[in-house]
This record gives structure tokens, C-alpha cells and sequence, in this order.
């Protein structure tokens, strides 16, 4: 099912370029008729968010599938980065900080686990690309060694996967020692998902991963993004609506205040908005 | 017409105003002017008279030989050895505590109270005079912990003082470090240590050090807390050999000169050459830590 989700998606990736509207109103029907997914990773309910008293996210509930990307999208301070940000507890280092309600991820509340564990399986690559000042091969294989892997050959071994996972490899095969800061900006951030991928997570989550990236270098992240989500669920936010497009297969709108207002299918949200509000969010982007 | 004459006369008044005001400018840009050359004045004033008295002092002898003939002769080496021991070891001593406290403050303390009352007494620790950071070492350095006044009582006592130099440069090095690195550490699930150490600490380390050489620089100078816990004047042996024996430094070494000795007037280009050779030093060592941290920024890439 998954490939046919993929497939439409491609089909609808093409057209959109040159007429995002029109066409996912051609595609809507068959879109529609389909169920949006079969298993469900994450499991949201209730959630409350507050930065000390103001509050960001308003009794947000939904269920994130497990298939494909889920894209997460709405107006600046709308609670859409915050929201990622509680999935794998990030938000904790912020002082004053506080989410309420339930998130369900395998069997458990993961607001009540352990955070260093969830981690390491809810990876994250950030606005910026932030690779530390260390060298390629040891940026990627930081969070291996977190884990306590000394080996130089599985390291290697892990590297080698990650980047080639990350379609950075052939870029920096020959320059491993090399510093992480000798990269372009695209590939620094290629970098950063590598070193996401290096530890085996099952959700990768992207906040505006392509933000401060030029537009060749974000179509190569959206691409990557693509590729990954056949063996990890990968969750985005984005604030460009032609990138949710183009690289969803779900999305989620936020509205001030922090409000879920909708969810469902790319093409049927961006098509058929049940929200009056969520239509004119999706009007005025359109321009 | 009427019209034109009057715009002629505004103009013109304008331009009086304007050169009024120019000329109040002009009178004020000189008086500061004026009273900005004094601070190089000063310096130079200070600069002209150490080096007019004392450079005849200084010698390849008085660089490299212990003092002869009560310090009328020879040279000055123990004192600046045993002042660079002193603050070297000072640093050792107390870069511990600093950067453990510079760790504890930037990346666990919580805000309230407790932080701001930590704060504040790290604070006030760099304002107490220096004189009693001397009475207290004598009291719990060489008394009560039985040092006895000696080299290792003078590093401990100005450990002591410079520990508010060092956790202010160590806090501020760390809390320079990107809040994206401490992210992407976390995010990888790393634990908060596991961050600092793998993290945040190497990226600290030369801000850190550069810190510490200034603090270094501040403290070799001082005489107050290292005269009653560790030095002396004209001692047999003047050269630093034990960490439980006294030793000469510079700064006391010149204090002995004028205050001690019988022979004030004979020694004045001494004096002179002493507080040279410490004024090089600090130099020396405040040039050092600029240069370092000019080169580490340059090579940041962040």
C-alpha cells in the first residue's frame, strides 16, 4: 500500500512543479478513497505544552502513521516545531518548559521514559546544520560510541552505511579525517542525518531541516527524506507549503495557539481543506 | 519676494545654529580628547620611568645569577622563577575548583536564588582586598593546615584569589559554546556529561586556557597574600627547591629592596630592573593569551 501511496505521490510530485493546485485537484478522488494509513508509530493524546505560563500547544491528539513522511505545517509560533520537539522530550532543556497528556510509542507514555533512551530512537536534524567541531568520520560516529562501540572496524562499518544512507558518501569518501565544517551547507546537513542515522532510529524527526539551505541542496534533503521513509518513519516540519507537497505523503496543520486543525492525505488537505481556517492558510501561501 | 527674504534669513539662521552647535562639538570632542590622553599618559609616564631607571639594570647576569653582596649585585633569577612557580602552581591549584564551578554554574545550576547567591559570592570574592586573602592563607594555610609559610601555602592562598578570574573566564568560554552543539548531542542521546565532556568542554578548553594565562598575568604581581604565607627576603638559598620552604619572588623582592634592606639608595637601578623584569612578564603573558585567542577564533568555524 505503501507503494502506491509513493506512487501517486511521484505522479502528483511532477505535475505540482508547474501547477501544484490544479492538478491535486485531479488527483483528490482517488486519494480520497484510500485510507491514509494502515499502523499508527505514535500515538498523541491530549497534549498540553506550556513555555512557563504561555501555552503552545492546545489539546493536541493525533495518531502519526508509521508509513511514509508526515509533514507537520502552519503559521510561525503555530506549536508545529514545539510539537516535534516533544517527541523525542527536546524541549526539556528549555527552562519552564512543561507537556501534559500522553504519547504513546511503543507501549509507553514517552513523556514518562527515560529521554536519553527515547533518543536513540527518535533521532532529529535540526534548523541549521550543526555538526560539531570534530572530524567527518567522528561527528557520524558520535552517537555509536555514546553507546560504548569502540571497534574501529564496526565503526567504520556504521560510518560508511550512515553516509551512504545519507547519499553523502561518494561526496566525502576520500576526506573522512577532514573537519565537518569543510562542508558546503547542504552537505553539512546530509552530515547531520547521517549522524541521526548512525545510532538506528526508528522515527527521524526534521525540523525545517532545509530552512537555512539553498534550493538545490534542500531538493537533495527532500530526496533523501524520500529514500528514508521506506525504512523509518520520517516526520518534517516545514513552513513551504510546494516542500510538503512534494515530500509527504501526510500532513498535519497547526494554527495559532497551538491547534491541531487538520490531518490527513497531502493531496486531499491541500485539495479539499475541511477547516475554513486551514483554507485560507493554504490560500494566502498560495498568494 | 517678501517670500524669498524670508527663506534667505531662515537659511541663514540655520547655518548660524549649525555652526554654533559645530563649535560646542568641537569644544567638547577636545576636552575628551584631551581627557582620554591621560590614560595613555600615564602609561607612558610609567613605561618612561621603569625603563629610563632600569634598563641599565639588566643584564645577561642579572637575568640569569641569584642576588650577591645583600643585593647590591648580581642578579634576580630565583625571583622569577620562583614567581613563575608560585603562580604556575597557583593556577594548578585552582583550575580544578574554577572549571568545576564553571561547569556546575553554566550547565546544572537552575535558576533562583541559590544560583544568584553563588553568583553574587563569586562576585564579591573578586572584590576582597588582596591583603586579606594574605591574613586568611597565614591563618589556614600555614598555620592550621601546617604548610608552614612556604611555597605550596603561597600557591593555595592565591589560588584562592584567582578563582573568581578563572570561574568568571571558565562560565563564559562555556557558555559560548553553541547551543546547537549541546543539542546535537542530546539529541544523539548522549547523557548531560556526556555532552560536556565529549562536547562542550573540548570546545571551552582554549577560551578556558587563554582565561587562565590572563588570570596568571593578574596575579603574579600581587604582594600582599603571598608576604605573610610564602615569601622572603635574603635567604641563603634563594633559589626554589622545595614546595615546603619559602621562596623569592619578584614583587617581594623589590618590597625587601626599599622596606628591608639597609641600602635603599645603592639598589634604586635594581629596583627598577626588578620591576622591569616583572612588567615584561606580564606582558609576556597577557600577549600570549591574546595571540592564542586570536588564532582560535579565526580558526572557528562556527
Amino acid at each position: 500500500m505503501v507503494d502506491t501511496i509513493r506512487e501517486a505521490n511521484d505522479l502528483q510530485t511532477h505535475q505540482t512543479r508547474d501547477d501544484a493546485k490544479e492538478h491535486t485537484m485531479k488527483d483528490t478522488k482517488e486519494w480520497v478513497k484510500r485510507q491514509f494509513y494502515g499502523e499508527a508509530i505514535i500515538d498523541v493524546q491530549g497534549l498540553d505544552f506550556y513555555y512557563s505560563k504561555k501555552q503552545a500547544l492546545q489539546d493536541v491528539t493525533i495518531e502519526i502513521p508509521k508509513d511514509g513522511v508526515t509533514a507537520f505545517m502552519g503559521p510561525s509560533g503555530c506549536g508545529k516545531s514545539t510539537f516535534l520537539r516533544t517527541l523525542n522530550r527536546m524541549y526539556e532543556i528549555i527552562p519552564g518548559a512543561k507537556a501534559t497528556g500522553k504519547i504513546l510509542f511503543e507501549g509507553e507514555d514517552l513523556l514518562k521514559t527515560d529521554p536519553v533512551i527515547l533518543r536513540h530512537k527518535i533521532g532529529m536534524v535540526f534548523q541549521r546544520p550543526n555538526p560539531f567541531p570534530k572530524s567527518i568520520f567522528d561527528n557520524i560516529a558520535y552517537g555509536p560510541r555514546i553507546h560504548g562501540l569502540r571497534n574501529k572496524k564496526k565503526l567504520m562499518e556504521i560510518v560508511e552505511q550512515s553516509l551512504h544512507r545519507a547519499a553523502l558518501w561518494d561526496e566525502v569518501k576520500d576526506r573522512l579525517k577532514d573537519s565537518a565544517f569543510a562542508l558546503s551547507g547542504g552537505q553539512q546537513q546530509r552530515l547531520c542525518i547521517a549522524r541521526a542515522l548512525a545510532v538506528f532510529p526508528k522515527i527521524l524527526l526534521m525540523d525545517e531541516p532545509c530552512s537555512a539551505l539553498d534550493p538545490k541542496a534542500s531538493d537533495r534533503i527532500e530526496h533523501t527524506a524520500r529514500e528514508l521513509a521506506e525504512e523509518l518513519t520520517v516526520l518534517i516540519v516545514t513552513h513551504n507549503l510546494q516542500q510538503a507537497g512534494r515530500v509527504s505523503d501526510n500532513v498535519a496543520v497547526f494554527l495559532a495557539g497551538g491547534e491541531l486543525a487538520e490531518f490527513g492525505p497531502t493531496t486531499k488537505v491541500f485539495a479539499e481543506p475541511q477547516d475554513d481556517r486551514v483554507a485560507d492558510y493554504l490560500q494566502g501561501r498560495f498568494g | 519676494m517678501a517670500n524669498d527674504q524670508l527663506e534667505i534669513k531662515k537659511e541663514q539662521d540655520l547655518m548660524q545654529g549649525r555652526k554654533k552647535r559645530s563649535a560646542t562639538q568641537w569644544t567638547a570632542f577636545t576636552l575628551l580628547g584631551i581627557g582620554s590622553l591621560f590614560g595613555f599618559f600615564f602609561l607612558a609616564l610609567i613605561l618612561y620611568w621603569v625603563i629610563s631607571q632600569g634598563a641599565s639594570a639588566i643584564s645577561w647576569e642579572f637575568l640569569t645569577t641569584a642576588p650577591k653582596n645583600l643585593a647590591r649585585e648580581g642578579g634576580i633569577a630565583p625571583m622569577i622563577l620562583g614567581s613563575i612557580y608560585m603562580t604556575g602552581g597557583a593556577l594548578l591549584v585552582a583550575m580544578p575548583f574554577a572549571l568545576g564551578s564553571a561547569i556546575w554554574l553554566s550547565e546544572y545550576a537552575w535558576k533562583g536564588w541559590w544560583l544568584r547567591a553563588i553568583r553574587v559570592g563569586v562576585n564579591t570574592l573578586a572584590g576582597v582586598p588582596s591583603i586579606v586573602f594574605g591574613l586568611v592563607g597565614l591563618g589556614l594555610f600555614v598555620v592550621a593546615l601546617g604548610f608552614g609559610v612556604s611555597l605550596l601555602a603561597g600557591m593555595c592562598t592565591l589560588a584562592m584569589l584567582s578563582l573568581p578570574i578563572l570561574i568568571r573566564a571558565s562560565e563564559e568560554s562555556l557558555r559560548a559554546v553553541p547551543r546547537s552543539f549541546r543539542e546535537g548531542s542530546l539529541a544523539l542521546g548522549a547523557t548531560r556529561w556526556y555532552m560536556i565532556r565529549t562536547v562542550v568542554l573540548p570546545t571551552a578548553i582554549p577560551g578556558i586556557l587563554t582565561g587562565s594565562v590572563l588570570g596568571m598575568a593578574r596575579a603574579i604581581g600581587e604582594t600582599a597574600p603571598i608576604m605573610f604565607t610564602a615569601t622572603a627576603f635574603m635567604m641563603s638559598n634563594p633559589w626554589p627547591h622545595s614546595l615546603f620552604e619559602k621562596v623569592a619572588t619578584l614583587p617581594y623582592h623589590l618590597f625587601g629592596l626599599i622596606k628591608i634592606s639597609q641600602h635603599y639608595n645603592e639598589t634604586r637601578h635594581i629596583q627598577y630592573g626588578t620591576v622591569f623584569v616583572l612588567m615584561v612578564v606580564v606582558t609576556l603573558l597577557n600577549l600570549t593569551a591574546i595571540i592564542w585567542r586570536t588564532r582560535v577564533r579565526r580558526k572557528k568555524a562556527w
